[in-house]
C-alpha cells in the first residue's frame, strides 16, 4: 500500500526527521488558509500516488496566500498521469543549497534492506542508477542489527557530504530506518533530502510503500489507505479475497493460481488476443467467489470473451465446476464463455458443464484459442 | 533418486490441528510420506490421524522424541515468522513454509537466524517438495507425477501442477519436484535447488519454472552457462504482465523496468536454456 507524501512526512517527523511546516488542505480556500498561516512563500503540492508529480505540474510555487489559492484550484482540477488529484500539501517553500537521496528497501538478492544515498537527490534514483551509477551507494542491513552507525556515515562520507552536517545525517538515516521497519515499509525513500540555506537538512518529499501482508499488525497505517486511489473493481475484488488487475485487452480470464493467470494472460497473447485483466481466484472455488470474481470481469465492459482456467490440485473440477453454473445464475450475461478445466475429478466436472451446454476445452492451447476466436466474432458482429 | 526429501524424510507438520495442516496431513500421509509428529502449542499430548500422530507443544519436544528431520509448516501468516525460528531453533535441517502472506520483514529476520543456525528453508507462500513414490511434503497433488529423472523448480503453485500434468500425460517422470515460494524474499532460490540437481545422480535434466519480478532467473541463468552440465527447459509466466502491478504472488512485481520475463527469457536462452513459449509445451522441450 502507498502512502500519500503527506502521510508519509507525517510518519518520518515522528521519527526525528525534519520536514517544512505544512498541512494537507483539500479545497483551494483551505489552501489559502494553510499558506496564510505559514506566511511567506509556499509550494502547493498535489497529493496523487505516482511519480512524475512535478513534470506534470502538480508541484507549484506560489508568493501570496491568494496565489496558493489560485494554483491550488488549477492543480485540484487537473489529472496526474489519470489519476485526478483530490488533496493538495502546502508547505512552506525552502531555500534550497543542495539536494540529496536517502531511501531504504528490501533487497530481493540480499535477502535483507538495502539503505542507499546519493549526491542527485530531487531525480529519481532509477534515473540515478542508469546515467551515473558511480554517484549511488549502498549498504546492505543486517535484519537482525540493524542501521549500525558506521554505515550511516560511510554514506554520509561517500556522498561527499561536509562533515558538520554527519551527525544529523546519521540521525536521519536512523530514523528513516526505524521507520521503515517500524510501519513494516518495503520502501522509505526522502527525494529530495535537502541542505536549506542555514545549513540543516530537511525532508522536502518523502515517499512510503507498506507491505500489505504486514497490515494486520498497522492499524493506524491500515486506516490511511486512500480508497479514491484504488480503482472499484480492485477494491470489490479484494473484499473477496481475489487478486485483480485490470488490463487493456478484451478476453477475461479467472484463474487459480498467480503463475497459471499470468500464463494464461501470455497464452492468449500468443494466439493473438488480448487479456483484459488478471484474476487469482485463489485455493477453492465456492459459487459465491466464482460469481464474485465474474461480476467483476465483466464490469470491465470492453469483455467480449470470458476464458476460465482452473487446475484442479486440492481444488476438486466438479466443485468449480457447480461454483461457476451457479455463478452464471447470479450473473446475467451473453458474452461467451469457455471453460478449461483439468485435474482432480476432472471427468465429473466435465460431465456437469456438458450438461449444461458449456463450452469447453481440453488444454490451455485450446481455450485461449477459442476465447480469441470467441471474441474476434463478437467484435465482427 | 531425488533431493531435498526421501523415504528417510521423517516430517513434522507445525500446524497439524488446523484446517489447512489436518487436511494436509492426511493427504500427505496417504501418500506414503513419513510423518513422524504434530506440533500445535496447547495441545501437546492429543493424538490425531487416526490415533497414529502424536501432537506436541513445541518443536524441539516433537524433535527429541520423534527423530523428526524435516518439518512442514501450515500456521497463519502472522505466526508463520515464529513457527520457523523455533523450527530452526529445535534443530530441524529442513523447513518447508507453506503459509501466503508472511510480512516481508518478518521473512528478512527469519532467513538470517536460521541461515545462522544451519538450517534450509523452502518458501513461504509455497506448494511444497515432492518427490514422486517416495515423499510429498507440501500440497503438490500427488497425482500428477511420477518417478523419474526430471528436476522440476518453481516459483509457482498451479503453473507447476500443470507442468506436472503435461509431462505425466508424455510419460515423463520427475526425481524431485521444488516449489521454492512467489515471495520477494525466501529461502531458497532457483540457484540453490539447481546446484542440488546438478549434484544429484538421478536427476538427468532439469525444467525451471520462472514468473516477472526480481532477478532470480538472471542469476540462475548466470549459474546454468557456468556450472551446470546437465540440460535446462524452463517457462516464464508474465510476458503480458504490466509494471508496477502486483500480479498476485508479492514478489511478481515488475519494477522500476527491472523483473521483466523478456529479460529473463533473454538471459535463460543466451545460458543455453530451451524456453518454451506456453506451459503445454515443456514436454516437447524437454531433452
Amino acid at each position: 500500500m502507498k502512502l500519500h507524501e503527506y502521510q508519509a512526512k507525517q510518519i518520518f517527523s515522528q521519527y526525528g526527521i525534519a520536514i517544512p511546516r505544512g498541512r494537507v488542505a483539500s479545497t483551494a480556500s483551505e489552501a489559502k488558509s494553510v499558506a496564510q498561516e505559514l506566511g511567506g512563500r509556499v509550494v502547493v503540492k498535489s497529493q496523487v500516488l505516482v511519480g512524475g508529480r512535478g513534470k506534470a505540474g502538480g508541484i507549484r510555487l506560489a508568493n501570496t496566500p491568494s496565489e496558493a489559492e489560485e494554483v491550488a484550484t488549477q492543480i485540484l482540477a487537473m489529472q496526474v498521469k489519470g489519476l485526478p488529484v483530490r488533496k493538495v500539501l502546502v508547505d512552506e517553500a525552502a531555500t534550497i543549497v543542495e539536494e540529496i537521496y536517502l531511501g531504504v528497501t528490501n533487497d530481493r538478492g540480499a535477502r535483507s534492506p538495502v539503505m542507499i544515498a546519493s549526491s542527485e537527490g530531487g531525480i529519481e534514483i532509477e534515473e540515478v542508477a542508469r546515467i551515473m551509477p558511480e554517484r549511488l551507494f549502498r549498504i546492505t542491513i543486517e535484519p537482525l542489527l540493524g542501521l549500525r552507525e558506521y554505515q550511516a556515515r560511510y554514506l554520509a562520507a561517500s556522498i561527499e557530504l561536509r562533515r558538520e552536517l554527519w551527525r544529523e545525517f546519521v540521525g536521519i538515516a536512523q530514523g528513516l530506518y526505524t521507520a521503515y521497519t517500524e510501519s513494516d515499509a518495503t520502501l522509505a525513500e526522502i527525494n529530495p533530502l535537502v541542505i536549506t540555506g542555514d545549513g540543516r537538512l530537511i525532508a522536502l518529499d518523502a515517499k512510503m510503500v507498506v507491505d500489505d501482508n504486514a497490515l494486520f499488525r498497522h492499524a493506524e497505517l491500515a486506516e490511511m489507505r486512500d480508497f479514491d486511489e484504488e480503482a472499484p473493481p480492485e477494491r470489490e475484488a479484494r473484499k473477496y479475497g481475489l487478486s485483480y488487475v485490470k488490463l487493456d485487452g478484451d478476453i477475461g480470464c479467472m484463474v487459480n493460481g498467480a503463475g497459471l493467470a499470468m500464463a494464461t494472460m501470455d497464452v492468449i497473447k500468443l494466439f493473438g488476443g488480448e487479456p483484459a485483466n488478471f484474476l487469482d481466484i485463489g485455493g477453492g472455488a465456492g459459487a459465491d467467489k466464482v460469481a464474485a470474481a465474474l461480476g467483476i470481469i465483466l464490469s470491465d465492459s470492453n469483455v467480449q470473451a470470458v476464458l476460465f482456467n482452473i487446475f484442479g490440485g486440492i481444488t476438486r473440477c466438479d466443485e468449480v465446476a457447480r461454483g461457476i453454473l451457479m455463478a452464471l445464475k447470479e450473473v446475467s450475461t451473453d458474452v461467451p464463455m469457455v471453460v478449461r478445466l483439468t485435474g482432480t475429478n476432472e471427468a465429473e466436472g466435465q460431465r456437469i458443464l456438458a450438461e449444461a451446454d458449456m463450452l469447453t476445452a481440453g488444454s490451455l492451447s485450446e481455450a485461449a484459442q477459442t476465447a480469441v476466436s470467441l471474441a474476434n466474432e463478437r467484435h465482427s458482429v | 533418486m531425488s533431493i531435498l526429501v526421501d523415504k528417510k524424510t521423517r516430517l513434522l507438520v507445525q500446524g497439524i490441528t488446523g484446517r489447512e495442516g489436518f487436511f494436509h496431513a492426511t493427504q500427505m500421509m496417504e501418500y506414503g510420506t513419513q510423518i513422524v509428529a504434530g506440533v500445535t502449542p496447547g495441545k501437546g499430548g492429543e493424538w490425531v490421524l487416526d490415533g497414529k500422530i502424536p501432537v506436541f507443544d513445541t518443536v524441539v519436544g516433537a524433535a527429541e522424541t520423534t527423530g523428526a528431520n524435516c518439518s512442514v509448516i501450515f500456521v497463519p501468516a502472522r505466526f508463520a515468522a515464529d513457527a520457523i525460528l523455533e523450527a530452526a531453533d529445535g534443530g530441524i535441517p529442513l523447513i518447508v513454509c507453506i503459509t501466503e502472506g508472511v510480512p516481508v520483514q518478518d521473512m528478512m529476520q527469519a532467513r538470517s537466524y536460521i541461515t545462522q543456525h544451519g538450517s534450509r528453508l523452502i518458501g513461504p507462500n509455497c506448494p511444497g517438495v515432492l518427490t514422486p513414490g517416495a515423499s510429498k511434503v507440501g500440497i503438490i497433488p500427488g497425482n500428477i507425477a511420477i518417478p523419474g529423472s526430471i528436476g522440476v523448480v518453481s516459483r509457482s503453485g498451479t503453473l507447476t501442477y500443470e507442468v506436472l500434468y503435461a509431462l505425466q500425460r508424455k510419460e515423463l517422470g520427475v526425481s524431485t519436484c521444488v516449489g521454492i515460494g512467489g515471495d520477494p524474499i525466501n529461502g531458497t532460490s532457483f540457484l540453490d535447488v539447481l546446484a542440488m540437481f546438478e549434484d544429484d545422480p538421478h536427476t538427468d535434466q532439469v525444467v525451471l519454472i520462472g514468473e516477472i519480478g526480481g532477478t532470480d532467473e538472471e542469476r540462475a541463468a548466470e549459474f546454468i552457462a557456468d556450472h551446470m552440465t546437465k540440460p535446462v527447459a524452463a517457462f516464464v509466466a508474465g510476458m503480458t504482465a504490466p509494471a508496477d502491478k502486483r500480479m498476485g504472488h508479492a514478489g511478481a512485481i515488475v519494477e522500476g523496468g527491472s523483473g521483466l520475463a523478456a529479460d529473463k527469457i533473454a538471459a535463460l536462452k543466451s545460458a543455453g536454456v530451451r524456453v518454451a513459449e506456453h506451459p503445454d509445451l515443456i514436454p516437447e522441450v524437454v531433452a
